[in-house]
C-alpha cells in the first residue's frame, strides 16, 4: 500500500498535498498496489468529499482536537498509530515545515527508510528511487532506499494534482495521546499577506532592492493585482522589513507558482535554490549582471522604483482590475 | 546550563561544482562547519553567558574533520569530542543520529543543540533521529532560545507562523541560521582553542561498528539540474519595458 498523509491548513487539504496523492495514485496504479489517505486533524470528516475526488481506496483518520495546531510529539504518536493499522509499504508526504519537524523521529520510531524533500520519486523493487536537490540546489542526487517501510517527503509544485473520483471508506483510527513533554505555548502569526507562499499561483518577492516604505507599498500593490503571495530574500527578512514567514531559499520557503516576481533580488544561488521551479520568473534589478538574470524568464534592466508604477498599471487593465 | 551542540565539516557549497565521473567535485577542497550548527555554537554561547555552564561540541567524522572542532573552540565552546570514523562510506543521516545519540546517552547534558539540517545535503532528519533514540523531547526549526534554568523556551519557525514551544530539561533543538549572527574567532579565541581539550572516541567505545551502522538509504548518481530554457533580457524606458512585459505574460507565457 502506498499511504498519503494530506497536511490541512485552516480547514483545507494543502495543494502540495493532493499533488503527491495524485502521483501516488499513478504508482499505485502501475503497481497493483492500494491506494491510501491519511488526515490528522480536529475534525477529518470535513475534508472526505474532496479526497474522494483524488481516487484513494480507503481515508484512515485521527480525530483530535490537539490537532487544530502542529506539535510534533502527538503527530508522531498519531501516524505511528495509523502506519501500525494500515500497515503501508510507502509513507508519502509533503515537505512543509510541519512534516520535516517529524519525518526523522518518524523514521527512527518506525525503524523506516527515509528520503525527504524530493523533487520527484518512483518504486523500485524492495523500496523507492528519489531524486532530491542537494548542494544548495546546483544538483540532483539520485537516491534509494529499500527498507519494509520508506518515508517520502516532496516538494511543493513536483507534481500536478489530477483528481479520479473514487468512493473511499474511511478508517478512524483511535488516537491516545502519550507522555507529551512539549508544550504549545502560542502562535505568533505573520501579519504578511493574505494568501498561502506555498500554494500560491502568483509569487511577488522582495530583495535588497527595496529600500524604503515607498517600494514597499509597490510590493504590496503589484502582489494585489495579480493576487499574489509576497515572499522576501534573506536581506530583507533580515532587516525586519518582511516576515520570516515570507521568506523564500534554502533556508526558507520552497515555492513553485506559475508566476514569480523577482524584484530588486540579487539572485544568490540560497536564493535561487526555493523559486528555480517556478514556471515563468520576471525579474526586475538595476544591475544587468545581477546573477538572477540567469534565471530570468524575463529580465527588466533598471529602477524597480520607476519600473513598478507603468507595470502595476498595465497589469491592473491585463487582469481587469 | 551545560550544552552539547552537534556539528558537521561540509564542502563550501557556494563554490562551482561539477559531476566527474559519477562523483561530486569541488573547485575547492575547502571544508567548513555547517552554517546551521555554527548558529547553534553561537546560540549556546549566547545562553551559556546569560545562565552560567559551558558549550561542548560533538562531531562524527574523519581526521581532517577535527580542524571545524578547533573553528567551534575558537568561537568559545570549552571542549570538543571527535568520534573519529576515517570512512563513513554508506552512511546516512541514521547512520550519524545512532552514533551521537549513543554518546548523548552517556552524558547529563542539559540541552542538545543540532543545525536544522547541512548544508551540502538539505536532509533535516537528524535532529528529530537523534532526539527520538536519546528519549530527549525536541523543537525543531529553531530561531530563538532563551530559558528560566529549568526549561527551554523556542521560538520556532512554522508553516503559517512562529510557534512558542516550552520544554523541560533536558531537550533537543536544531537551529535555523535565522536565529543568529555566529560570531567570528578572535585571535584570542583561536589562540585558547589550541589548548583546549578534544577527547576522540572510536566507534567500538561506543559499542558499534560499521558494519552495523550501513544506511537504509544511499545515493547513487548525481545529475545537472535540467537548464532552465534561455530568457530574454530588456533594456528600455520603464513605461516601454512595461507594457513589452505584460504583453509577453498575456501572448508568449500565457500565464494572465
Amino acid at each position: 500500500m502506498i499511504l498519503v498523509y494530506l497536511s490541512t491548513s485552516q480547514g483545507k487539504i494543502k495543494k502540495s498535498s493532493l499533488e503527491v496523492l495524485s502521483h501516488s495514485r499513478v504508482l499505485a496504479s502501475k503497481a497493483g498496489l492500494p491506494l491510501a489517505a491519511a488526515v490528522v486533524d480536529s475534525d477529518p470528516a470535513r475534508y472526505t468529499d474532496e479526497i474522494a475526488s483524488y481516487g484513494p481506496a480507503q481515508i484512515f483518520t485521527v480525530a483530535d482536537p490537539l490537532f487544530a495546531a502542529h506539535l510534533n510529539q502527538p503527530l508522531i504518536q498519531a501516524l505511528t498509530q495509523i502506519l501500525s493499522t494500515a500497515k503501508p509499504s510507502v509513507f508519502a508526504c509533503a515537505s512543509t515545515e510541519a512534516t520535516k519537524d517529524v519525518l526523522g523521529a518518524l523514521a527512527a520510531s518506525l525503524g523506516a527508510a527515509a528520503i525527504p524533500d524530493v523533487s520527484g520519486f518512483e518504486l523500485i523493487s524492495g523500496g523507492v528511487r528519489a531524486t532530491r536537490p542537494v548542494m544548495a540546489a546546483k544538483i540532483l542526487a539520485q537516491t534509494e532506499a529499500k527498507a519494509d517501510l520508506v518515508l517520502i517527503s516532496v516538494r511543493s509544485g513536483s507534481y500536478d494534482a489530477t483528481t479520479a473520483p473514487s468512493s473511499p471508506s474511511v478508517v478512524p483510527v483511535s488516537f491516545q495521546p502519550g507522555d507529551i513533554r512539549i508544550i504549545l505555548k502560542e502562535i505568533l502569526s505573520s501579519a504578511g499577506s493574505q494568501v498561502d507562499l506555498n500554494e500560491a499561483q502568483v509569487v511577488v518577492a522582495a530583495g535588497r532592492g527595496i529600500k524604503d516604505d515607498e517600494a514597499k507599498k509597490l510590493i504590496d500593490e503589484l502582489a494585489s493585482v495579480t493576487g499574489a503571495a509576497i515572499g522576501a530574500s534573506r536581506a530583507v527578512v533580515e532587516t525586519g522589513m518582511f516576515p520570516a514567514t515570507a521568506q523564500i531559499g534554502q533556508t526558507g520557503k520552497v515555492v513553485s507558482p506559475t508566476l514569480y516576481f523577482a524584484i530588486g533580488i540579487s539572485g544568490a544561488i540560497q536564493h535561487v535554490a526555493g523559486m528555480l521551479n517556478s514556471k515563468v520568473i520576471v525579474a526586475i534589478n538595476k544591475d544587468a549582471d545581477a546573477p538572477i538574470f540567469q534565471y530570468a524568464t524575463y529580465g527588466l534592466v533598471g529602477d524597480l522604483y520607476k519600473i513598478l508604477p507603468p507595470l502595476i498599471a498595465e497589469l491592473k487593465t491585463a487582469y481587469g482590475r | 546550563m551545560n550544552i552539547l551542540v552537534c556539528i558537521k565539516q561540509v564542502p563550501d557549497v557556494s563554490a562551482p561544482i561539477a559531476i566527474r565521473n559519477g562523483q561530486l567535485s569541488m573547485d575547492t577542497d575547502r571544508m567548513v562547519l555547517n552554517a546551521y550548527d555554527a548558529s547553534g555554537v553561537e546560540e549556546g554561547l549566547v545562553l551559556t553567558e546569560a545562565h552560567g555552564g559551558q558549550v561542548d561540541v560533538i562531531l562524527v567524522g574523519p581526521d581532517k574533520a577535527k580542524e571545524t572542532i578547533r573553528k567551534a573552540l575558537a568561537m568559545g565552546a570549552e571542549k570538543g569530542v571527535h568520534i573519529h570514523v576515517e570512512d563513513t562510506d554508506g552512511f546516512d543521516s541514521d547512520s550519524y543520529a545512532t552514533i551521537l545519540a549513543a554518546y548523548i546517552k552517556t552524558t547529563s547534558y542539559d540541552a542538545i543543540f543540532t543545525g536544522k539540517q547541512s548544508q551540502d545535503t538539505d536532509s533535516g532528519l537528524a535532529g528529530a533521529m537523534i532526539a527520538h533514540k536519546a528519549a530527549l523531547p525536541y523543537a525543531a526549526n529553531a530561531v530563538g532560545i532563551t530559558s528560566d534554568g529549568a526549561s527551554l523556551l523556542v521560538k520556532r519557525q512554522g508553516d503559517t507562523g512562529q510557534e512558542m514551544l516550552s520544554l523541560g530539561l533536558p531537550c533537543l533543538v536544531t537551529c535555523s541560521n535565522d536565529m543568529n549572527n555566529p560570531r567570528i574567532p578572535s585571535l584570542k579565541g583561536i589562540m585558547a582553542s589550541k589548548k583546549k581539550t578534544v577527547d576522540t572516541l572510536t566507534l567500538s567505545d561506543l559499542g558499534l561498528d560499521t558494519a552495523s551502522l550501513k544506511g537504509k538509504t544511499s545515493v547513487t548518481g548525481y545529475t545537472n539540474v535540467p537548464a532552465r530554457a534561455p530568457g530574454k533580457k530588456f533594456e528600455a524606458d520603464p513605461a516601454e519595458l512595461a507594457s513589452q512585459l505584460v504583453m509577453l505574460l498575456q501572448n508568449e507565457a500565457k500565464v494572465i
